[in-house]
């Protein structure tokens, strides 16, 4: 192998740069990748690139093992005669003969039910084109990974404010003073949340993190606090409690763009107990959230329209209406809900002292109030009223998965964004500050099918895979009131599912609950391993036969650019591309990566040629829905109307000449308009020429308190981000909420949940946040499980995906389980010694490593690191599964048998979110006699045919790495 | 004299392992390349590395410090590791105090990483040859780079910009301001190797709250003080005066 040895001298050979984005994570960073003779010389974060402004992670920069793992799957493959499932045994097929089976297969059952038919996708950022092909297909049985990950955060803060953290807004810590993060959230917005916090840091501001474990960016927080896990909810109701007992809330805000001073019934014995009381303006019937509210005003004790002018309302008290009716203002009814919540209970509650939590309420309070912003932009709100400045109250606050996996973790999240919006912080300079296309109207427009009778064969799904109830009526069930789709979303058990319950699709596909599928398409999510929960069990499922030896999920596909673990389970595998070798878009139409200043979208563009024979999985769907004849990929003389990806998301308008398609920057027959106008031929290459991003910067005074800003609504509505340019009021009392609670209490004239999910309904629906332990702990004995068991993300493999990468499994090659020596030692468990932590529901074997950065009821460890034998192309010894381990062999997808039955998932009653860190467990050292390995293991999986061969060593250097010692690509371990 | 080095700030480094990832990939490719890597897909995988980041916890629990450290060549001023070279391979340079190793001349000897005591110094078990951080010298002088990319990997990588890089011979440069002025240190410096590269220390900011935040005459509280309306039908002086 050439080497150069002159310290100065560039190797030779022919050089050429691109710039495409990065997918390593779903951050999305613009990338720059320079190519030596055709190999990957160099991935760099692309200085001109808005999001990352030049920046890389640890996975980003380590792309290129992503791109020569042996790992990676080249060809087609059908699961061999007679093997079964789990036994990884395939047999090379064409990409003809694999499309022919899908067509046959997918024809038939949207010709007979396509219900049968469930396609379910991980993080692949990509949900506007799987919800579209799921859609003209007609199967409602479709969602991406979001009931797994973060829903709770997506709707918990969508219902309350109209926005939420990640893709659709952040916190401000350009000018914030005080930055909060609650939980872990290092997985979410993972570089620019990097650059802005050492920005924060280096001005002088002052973070605080609230975590029972601290690592990731707590490690650089001025303070931490440490807090049990599942009760933050009980944190942020006790800091709503102080802030209202000391008055450190902002009331002009309060009043003017939230329902805090809305008046509401409160006659118990009312149909309309809990609604807002409204005047008899006329409503716009094309309106999403009738201005019609009423205020108590104080200088005329009387009641007045909301918001009327001169007028000023009571935020407390109670009023009699003149009809009689008591009413109080929301905020009377959230200052009564929290009374209870006092520091006093909260510190039992947290683990967090009377006095932190005082201090905590008041640097909050008191920053917001005396360290305000005044940024002389000059804005008109809604009402028609000027403004000469924007202001900001510079306290803000970020949360993920820590807050949201948790079964209560909807009402903890609705709870933080109401002392978000107590503090004053919405949409404004050093606060919570939106992306396009945010804010929505609360909830957002878009809402599930409604029943039986919107799934027909051979024809496109009546109303979105997923959506946002904004009442009974909008929920997916049958006459019956049970569930339509597969994972029970939409459905009286699991009511605003936003983005279904992939954790339950294989369980109940496999129970045949409520019915039996088909075909399931899985897209790159590792369903048989580290996406599961309740791993070893959904194995089994997924390899289960009836009585006449037929699989109980009849057929799997799985595409996935690695032999992962779930891809031994399918009976076709579909090999996808990397990142590097494919077009894609970071679409408007789905999670763009809109910046705080205006919308921003991007593209991927492919900087090398596929591997072998993958296919993006892009093309796989429009070659099949072309085949499939599926209205929106079809002339009207039924031949196909897109040749492939590109030509789809250049010509593709949601609906003829509506101007709108996948991306937003120079469209128009010349590239001349943005977000609206007809498709532009030229449209890849203009992204190509500019660094594959389109930013668009909104003028200064639209890109503040957009809810209410009648500048940026009329220029969305224009530019047609919304459909109403009405105000976005914060929903601080929840209306939608108490729909669903006066619906089980019987009050409502329409749907009503079944029997046994009254009470249910009733408690989980209730219009203000509260706080209760989450529903698996209050199913455990914590005598016998005292701990809680949780997982962060570590930065160098976050998202886990393809983690096998030879450089970053130097990092992270194996998992301990972090315990506080007191909590170790106590129960005789040696630092670096085996033991066992066991949960009601199963057990593992691992090892420990004391740390004195975990609070003494927690134990945690690294997510996704331990992998299961020969998976990912490691070898059968290889330390991820020798002495690594997961952690969700402990957690259960179904909560314990209970009142109402076996069969209700583990996860929020409200949203769905799986409740992954509700674990108890409780842990012991290991027998000394057992096996120094973790448990449980499985059978190794073999090499499949097309993968690479592992050597013993290497010595990358890009242009001499396969021509030098050239991978038998063709030619796996395997064959 | 330039003396190149790098100055970490140990106050925002969140231990991502960014530079770690971008020394490897830069490196391995250019003149100090490869960096090899043992067992890449199988037991106990390990490989050349310039670069490290280690992390470790101070205090007990609350009081906990979770340190992250990364870890390159020092760039000493005085380095160990040159003298005790038989060949002559290790060397500094003259111009901006760069240490490198010459790979034509090192035997693989391994005195050098004897010598260091900072343990920074990596042996490349394919090549017999010793390999350290070069603060990425292919970079530093390539003119086909804008000048704004004439830095170190690790540098232009780093998501908190945690990685200073400069000269810290020259009072004004951004290094020689940082260590000035933000308590820069230098690691174990008993040794009299006089260390290029510096840290920056964790620095705390705090709140102290005053009484007197906690009750102002416009706290908002004060308007919810609704006044009872005086009833109109009872007696009032209207009934009785008749002035």
């Amino acid at each position: 192998m050439a080497v150069v040895h002159d310290p100065l001298k560039a190797p030779k050979g022919c050089i050429e740069v691109k710039n495409t984005t990065c997918y390593m994570c779903a951050c999305r960073c613009g990338i720059r990748v320079t190519l030596r003779d055709g190999e990957v010389r160099y991935i760099e974060g692309n200085p001109d690139h808005p999001l990352n402004n030049g920046v890389i992670c640890a996975k980003g920069a380590s792309g290129i093992m992503k791109q020569y793992s042996p790992a990676r799957l080249t060809k087609p493959l059908r699961r061999k005669e007679g093997a079964d499932r789990g036994d990884a045994e395939f047999e090379v097929i064409s990409w003809s003969e694999t499309f022919e089976i899908m067509e046959e297969r997918l024809k038939h059952i949207r010709a007979t039910d396509p219900k049968k038919f469930a396609l379910f996708t991980g993080r692949d950022q990509m949900q506007a084109l799987t919800g579209m092909f799921a859609k003209q297909f007609g199967t409602p049985n479709y969602a991406a990974h979001g009931g797994f990950c973060s829903v709770n955060m997506a709707a918990g803060m969508i219902y309350t404010i109209g926005g939420s953290f990640w893709e659709f807004g952040g916190p401000d810590l350009e000018r914030a003073k005080l930055f909060i993060m609650i939980g872990t959230a290092e997985d979410h917005h993972s570089n620019p949340l990097k650059i802005e916090l050492a920005k924060f840091k280096r001005q002088g501001g002052r973070f605080i993190t609230i975590n029972p474990i601290r690592t990731g960016y707590s490690a650089i927080a001025d303070e931490w606090v440490p807090i049990k896990p599942g009760t933050d909810g009980a944190l942020i109701l006790a800091l709503i409690h102080e802030l209202i007992k000391t008055g450190l809330y902002d009331r002009d805000f309060l009043v003017q763009y939230t329902n805090a001073a809305e008046l509401v019934s409160t006659d118990q014995a009312s149909d309309d107990e809990g609604l807002f009381v409204r005047t008899d303006i006329p409503r716009d019937p094309d309106c999403f959230d009738p201005q019609d509210k009423v205020w108590w005003d104080i200088k005329n004790d009387k009641a007045v329209a909301a918001r009327e002018e001169n007028a000023d309302p009571y935020l407390l008290g109670e009023f009699t209406m003149a009809d009689g009716r008591l009413v109080k203002p929301a905020f009377q009814l959230l200052k009564e809900r929290v009374e209870s919540y006092s520091p006093d209970w909260a510190a039992e509650v947290t683990g967090i002292s009377v006095e932190t939590i005082k201090r905590l309420a008041y640097e909050m309070g008191i920053t917001a109030r005396d360290e305000k912003i005044e940024l002389p932009i000059a804005w008109t709100d809604v009402w028609g009223k000027d403004h000469d400045t924007v202001t900001g109250n510079p306290v803000a606050f970020h949360a993920m998965r820590g807050l949201a996996a948790h079964s209560n973790g909807f009402h903890s999240i609705r709870a933080l964004s109401i002392l978000m919006t107590v503090l004053g912080t919405i949409d404004r300079p050093g606060g919570f500050r939106h992306k396009a296309p945010f804010p929505r109207p609360i909830p957002p427009c878009a809402k599930p099918p409604k029943s039986e009778d919107d799934v027909k064969v051979n024809t496109p799904l009546n109303g979105m895979p997923l959506g946002w109830p904004a009442s009974p009526e909008d929920l997916f069930v049958d006459d019956n009131g049970e569930p339509i789709r597969i994972d029970k979303a939409f459905s009286w058990e699991y009511p605003l599912a936003a983005h279904g319950l992939m954790h339950n699709v294989i369980t109940n596909a496999w129970r045949q609950d409520p019915y039996p599928i088909d075909t399931l398409l899985i897209f790159m999510a590792n369903m048989a391993w580290n996406s599961s929960m309740n791993t070893s069990e959904v194995r089994k499922m997924l390899n289960d036969k009836d009585e006449q030896g037929n699989y109980k999920i009849p057929f799997i596909i799985v595409c996935d650019a690695f032999q992962s673990e779930m891809v031994a389970y399918a009976d076709l595998v579909l090999p996808d591309t990397t990142y590097l070798e494919r077009h894609d878009v970071m679409s408007m139409l789905d999670r763009p990566i809109s910046e705080f200043e205006g919308p921003v979208d991007s593209v991927r563009i492919p900087v090398m040629p596929p591997k072998g024979e993958c296919k993006p999985f892009q093309e796989v769907l429009i070659e099949l829905a072309s085949r499939l004849k599926l209205p929106a990929f079809t002339n009207d003389d039924g031949s196909r109307k897109f040749n492939d990806y590109p030509d789809f998301i250049v010509n593709y308008e949601t609906e003829p000449g509506s101007g709108i398609g996948f991306l937003a920057g120079w469209r128009g027959a010349d590239g001349e308009e943005f977000m609206k106008g007809e498709p532009n031929p030229n449209q890849w290459e203009m992204y190509e020429k500019n660094n594959c991003v389109y930013q668009y910067e909104m003028p200064k005074s639209f890109q503040y308190m957009r809810n209410w800003n009648r500048g940026y609504l009329n220029w969305a509505q224009e530019h047609r981000l919304l459909r109403y340019a009405e105000p976005i009021n914060i929903h601080l009392y929840s209306e939608v909420l108490q729909k669903f609670k006066l619906a089980a209490q019987g009050k409502t004239e329409g749907r009503q949940p079944p029997e046994k999910l009254r009470k249910r309904i009733e408690q989980y629906f209730d219009p203000l946040p509260f706080y209760y332990e989450p529903l698996e702990t209050q199913l455990t004995d914590k005598q016998e499980f005292p701990l809680n068991a949780v997982t962060q993300r570590p930065m160098a493999m976050y998202h886990s995906w393809d983690s096998q990468n030879a450089w970053l499994r130097q990092i992270h090659t194996y998992n301990y389980l972090y315990v506080n020596p007191k909590t170790a030692q106590a129960k005789g468990v040696e630092d670096e010694g085996w033991m066992w932590v066991e949960s009601m529901h199963g057990k593992v074997r691992c090892l420990c490593r004391y740390s004195e950065a975990v609070e003494p009821g927690t134990v945690w460890t690294w997510n996704a690191i331990g992998k299961s034998k020969g998976a990912w192309r490691l070898s059968g010894d290889a330390n991820e599964s020798e002495k690594g381990f997961l952690l969700n062999h402990l957690i259960a997808e179904q909560l314990p048998n209970h009142e109402l039955g076996e069969n209700i998932s583990n996860s929020d009653p409200v949203t769905g979110q799986a409740g992954w860190y509700d674990v108890r467990v409780k842990i012991y050292p290991a027998d000394p006699e057992e096996e120094k390995s973790s448990w449980p293991q499985f059978k190794p999986m073999p090499a499949l045919p097309g993968t690479g061969n592992i050597k013993k060593c290497i010595g990358y250097f890009a242009g001499l790495f396969t021509k030098d010692s050239p991978e038998k690509s063709d030619k796996g371990a395997g064959e | 004299m330039t003396q190149l080095a790098l100055v970490i700030d140990l106050n925002v480094c969140v231990g991502c392992h960014a530079c770690v990832t971008s020394c490897k990939e830069w490196n391995t490719s250019g003149s100090a390349g490869y960096l090899t890597d043992e067992n890449p897909y199988e037991k106990d995988p390990t490989g050349t590395f310039f670069n490290r980041v280690q992390s470790f916890e101070i205090g007990e629990y609350p009081k906990t410090e979770t340190v992250h450290f990364p870890k390159s060549c020092l760039h000493c001023e005085d380095p160990p590791c040159v003298p005790v070279c038989p060949t002559g391979a290790s060397y500094k340079r003259l111009e901006d105090g760069i240490v490198l190793v010459d790979f034509d001349k090192c035997i693989g000897c391994r005195y050098c990483s004897w010598a260091c005591p900072y343990g920074a110094r990596e042996i490349d078990e394919q090549q017999k040859v010793m390999k350290k951080c070069t603060l990425c010298v292919d970079r530093l002088y390539d003119e086909s780079l804008p000048e704004s990319e004439r830095k170190p990997a690790c540098v232009l990588a780093c998501p908190t910009s945690a990685r200073l890089f400069g000269d810290v011979h020259d009072p004004e440069s951004v290094v020689s301001v940082a260590i000035r002025e933000e308590g820069g240190y230098a690691l174990m410096p008993e040794w009299g190797t006089k260390p290029a590269n510096h840290y920056l220390p964790r620095r705390k900011i705090r709140k102290p709250i005053h009484e007197d935040e906690l009750q102002r005459a416009d706290n908002p509280l004060n308007k919810e003080q609704r006044k009872p309306r005086a009833p109109v039908d009872e007696p009032t002086l209207d009934d009785s005066t008749s002035w």
